[in-house]
C-alpha cells in the first residue's frame, strides 16, 4: 500500500500576528514554522501506525512550499515515513497547493492521501476535497478514525449534529482531526534516520493562481473588559439582554 | 446566469444556517442583477421548498435521488456543477460547515473556479471580487481576490442576521447523470446527538475548563446552559482528562464557534483555545485570578469562584427569563 501525506508549515501557534508592506504580507519576522498540528498529530501518525501495523506500507510526505519548508518536512520525516518530496513553489490559493499535489500524486498511484482537516495559517479546510476532485477520488473529511483491510476503508467522521461510520474502498483521500491518533515526539534515532532519508525537490506544473490576497487586516481590539462584581449577576444579565443584545 | 447555493437540510428540513446562505446569495445576486437558484438535494417534501424562496431563492432545483440522503462529497459536488452548467452560474455558495467544506472545493476544482473559504463579508465588486475571510485562526482577516470566471465561496454560517422575506420559488426537478462509483461511500452507522442544541450550530455557548476541578462540578454549567438554552463547550485539557467528550473541545486543535455569546468558566484564554472561539459576538468570563489572560480578549469579566458565580449567574437568568415571560 502506498500513503501520501499531505504536510504544510504554519506559525507556531503561539505567534503574534503582523503584518507588512501595508498590510499585503504576513511579516515572517521572528516567527517559528511548525508541521500544521491536524497534519502533525493526526494525518501522519496514523499513516505511520498504519505503516507499523505490518502490511507492507510505504508512507510518503509532501509538501507545496520553497526551500524555507525543508527544516519543516525533515521535522516531520523525524516522526517516521520513507520520503518526502517538496514541490518547488508557494500559493496562498488552496485551488494552486491541491492542483500541484495532484500533478504529483498522479505519478504514484496512491492508495490512500491523508491531510489535515484544516491549516492553522490560512484556515481554508479545502485542500483535500479539492486533491479528491482533481484525482478523481472519493474523499471522506474530519475523520475522527481509519482503519484498513483488504483495501477497504473504515472511517468514522463528523457530520452535522454527530459521527457516521463509513465504509469505501481505496484509493481514498481522508482529512484527518482530533481522535484519529495519539501525538508523537520524535526520538533521536527518528531525527537522525531523517537526515539521510530522501527529500525529492520537484519543479512545480504551471497552474494559474485563481484568487490572490489583496490585503490583511487585524481584528479591532476589545474596548476593554467591563467588570461585573461577583456578587451582582442581575446586572450582567442586564446587560447581556440590553448592552450586549445577546439574550 | 443565476447565483446557485446549496440548500442543505437535516431529514428533509431546512436550518437557519441555510436561510443564511441563500439569503447571501441573494444579496450577491441583486448586486449582479441576476437571481438565485437553490439547489436541495436528498428527499424533501415540495411544502418545504417555499421557505427557500422567503429566503430570496427565485427557484429551486431539486435533486430528489433518495442516495443523496447521506453526505457523499463526490455526488453532491456532481449535483451542484450540473446545476451550476444548467443555470451557467457564475457564483456558487455553499456554507462553511461539514458539508460544505467537503463539497464546494470538489466543485472549484470541477469548474476551474477560484474558491474563498470561510467568507464573512459580501463580496465587494467595485474591483474585482474581493471576500474578507478569517486566517491565521481567527486573528486576522484577509482580502481575498477571486479572478476566476466563475466563483465558489463558502459562508461563516451565524455571520449575518436571517430575516426572512415573503418571496416565492418555482421548484423543478434536476436531473444528474450519476454513474455508480459515485456512490462508492457505504453508511454503515449514523449516531447523532439528539435533544441538545449542536454546539456548531450554537447561539449560546457555556464552556468549562480546568478550574472546573472535576467532572463532578460540571453540574453547575449544565445548569446555566439549561436555563440559557446554551450548548456546553470546554477546554482541551478537560476533554483530554476525559471529564467532557471529545466533540465539546474547542479551540485551535478543536471546534472552531463563533456564538453570539460564549461563557467561558475556569478557562485561562491561552491563544489557542481563543483561535476556537475569538468570532464569539460576546464573552463573558468568569475566573478567580484577575491576571488570566482570557479577561483581555472578555467584553465582561467577573472575579470569583466558579462555583459561586455560576449558580448565582443561573438563578439571575431564571430570575429575568420569569420577568420578561
Ligand atoms: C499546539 C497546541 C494546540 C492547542 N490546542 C488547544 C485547543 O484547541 N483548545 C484549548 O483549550 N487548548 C489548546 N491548547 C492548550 C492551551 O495552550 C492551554 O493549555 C489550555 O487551553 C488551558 O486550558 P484551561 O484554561 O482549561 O486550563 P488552565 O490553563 O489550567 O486554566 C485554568 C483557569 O481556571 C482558573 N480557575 C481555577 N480555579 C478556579 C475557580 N474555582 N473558579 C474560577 N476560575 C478558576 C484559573 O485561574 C485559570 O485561569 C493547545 C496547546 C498547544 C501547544
Ligand atoms: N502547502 C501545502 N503543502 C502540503 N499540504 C498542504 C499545504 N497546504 C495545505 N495542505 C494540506 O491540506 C490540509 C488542509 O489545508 P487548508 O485547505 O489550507 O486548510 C492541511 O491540513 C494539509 O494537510
Amino acid at each position: 500500500m502506498k500513503i501520501l501525506v499531505c504536510i504544510s508549515q504554519v506559525p507556531d501557534t503561539t505567534t503574534k500576528i503582523a503584518f507588512s508592506d501595508n498590510n499585503t504580507h504576513f511579516s515572517t519576522q521572528g516567527v517559528t514554522f511548525i508541521i500544521n498540528p491536524y497534519d502533525e498529530w493526526y494525518a501522519l501518525v496514523r499513516a505511520l501506525e498504519l505503516k507499523e501495523s505490518g502490511a507492507t506500507t510505504d508512507v510518503h510526505l509532501v509538501t507545496v512550499g520553497k526551500a524555507d519548508a525543508e527544516p519543516v518536512i525533515r521535522k516531520a520525516l523525524a516522526l517516521g515515513g520513507d520520503e518526502a518530496i517538496r514541490i518547488d513553489t508557494d500559493s496562498s490559493d488552496p485551488y494552486v497547493v491541491a492542483a500541484q499535489i495532484a500533478e504529483y500524486a498522479k505519478t504514484g498511484n496512491y492508495d490512500l492521501v491523508l491531510c489535515g482537516k484544516e491549516s492553522i495559517d490560512y484556515n481554508n479546510g479545502s485542500v483535500g476535497a479539492l486533491l479528491a476532485g482533481f484525482l478523481d477520488m472519493n474523499f471522506i473529511g474530519f475523520a475522527t478514525s481509519l482503519q484498513i483491510e483488504a483495501g477497504t476503508a473504515t472511517v468514522k467522521r463528523e457530520i452535522e449534529g454527530g459521527e457516521e461510520t463509513d465504509t469505501c474502498s481505496l484509493p481514498l483521500v481522508v482529512s484527518c482531526q482530533k481522535g484519529m491518533a495519539e501525538a508523537r515526539i520524535p526520538n533521536m534515532r527518528g531525527i537522525m534516520a531523517a537526515r539521510t532519508k530522501p527529500l525529492k525537490v520537484v519543479a512545480p506544473a504551471d497552474i494559474q493562481a485563481l484568487t490572490s490576497i489583496v490585503s490583511y487586516e487585524l481584528p479591532p481590539a476589545k474596548t476593554g473588559v467591563k467588570m461585573i462584581s461577583p456578587e451582582n449577576m442581575d446586572e450582567l444579565v442586564e446587560l447581556l439582554h440590553t448592552e450586549a443584545k445577546v439574550i | 446566469m443565476s447565483i446557485i447555493v446549496l440548500a442543505e437540510h437535516t431529514q428533509g428540513v431546512f436550518k437557519k444556517k441555510t436561510f443564511e446562505a441563500v439569503q447571501y446569495a441573494a444579496a450577491i445576486a441583486e448586486k449582479l442583477g441576476t437571481t438565485v437558484t437553490a439547489v436541495a438535494v436528498g428527499s424533501v417534501a415540495d411544502s418545504e421548498m417555499q421557505t427557500l424562496g422567503q429566503a430570496g431563492a427565485a427557484k429551486v432545483l431539486h435533486a430528489a435521488d433518495a442516495r443523496l440522503d447521506n453526505l457523499n462529497a463526490r455526488a453532491y459536488a456532481k449535483v451542484l456543477v450540473t446545476a451550476a452548467q444548467k443555470e451557467a452560474a457564475k457564483v456558487i455558495v455553499a456554507l462553511h460547515d461539514v458539508t460544505g467544506k467537503a463539497v464546494a472545493p470538489r466543485v472549484s476544482a470541477a469548474l476551474k473556479a477560484g474558491l474563498v473559504a470561510g467568507a464573512v463579508s459580501y463580496p465587494d465588486t467595485a474591483n474585482g471580487f474581493v471576500i474578507k475571510k478569517t486566517v491565521f485562526s481567527g486573528k486576522a482577516f484577509a482580502y481575498v481576490n477571486i479572478t476566476s470566471d466563475i466563483k465558489v465561496v463558502t459562508l461563516m454560517p451565524n455571520t449575518f442576521q436571517v430575516k426572512k422575506g415573503t418571496g416565492t420559488a418555482a421548484v423543478e426537478k434536476l436531473d444528474v447523470a450519476f454513474e455508480d462509483k459515485d456512490f462508492g461511500i457505504q453508511v454503515k452507522e449514523v449516531n447523532k446527538v439528539t435533544g441538545a442544541v449542536p454546539l456548531s450550530e450554537a447561539e449560546l455557548v457555556v464552556s468549562g475548563g480546568r478550574g472546573m476541578k472535576g467532572p463532578e462540578n460540571w453540574y453547575v454549567l449544565e445548569d446555566l446552559a439549561k436555563e440559557l438554552g446554551a450548548a456546553l463547550a470546554c477546554s482541551r485539557p478537560v476533554a483530554d482528562a476525559h471529564w467532557r467528550p471529545h466533540h465539546e473541545h474547542v479551540g485551535q486543535t478543536g471546534g472552531t464557534i463563533r456564538p453570539n455569546l460564549y461563557i467561558a468558566v475556569g478557562i485561562s484564554g491561552a491563544i489557542q483555545h481563543l483561535a476556537g472561539v475569538n468570532g464569539s459576538k460576546t464573552i463573558v468570563v468568569i475566573n478567580k485570578d484577575p491576571e488570566a489572560p482570557f479577561f483581555k480578549a472578555a467584553d465582561y469579566g467577573v472575579l470569583g469562584d466558579a462555583m459561586e458565580v455560576v449558580p448565582r449567574l443561573t438563578a439571575a437568568v431564571k430570575k429575568f427569563k420569569e420577568a420578561h415571560s
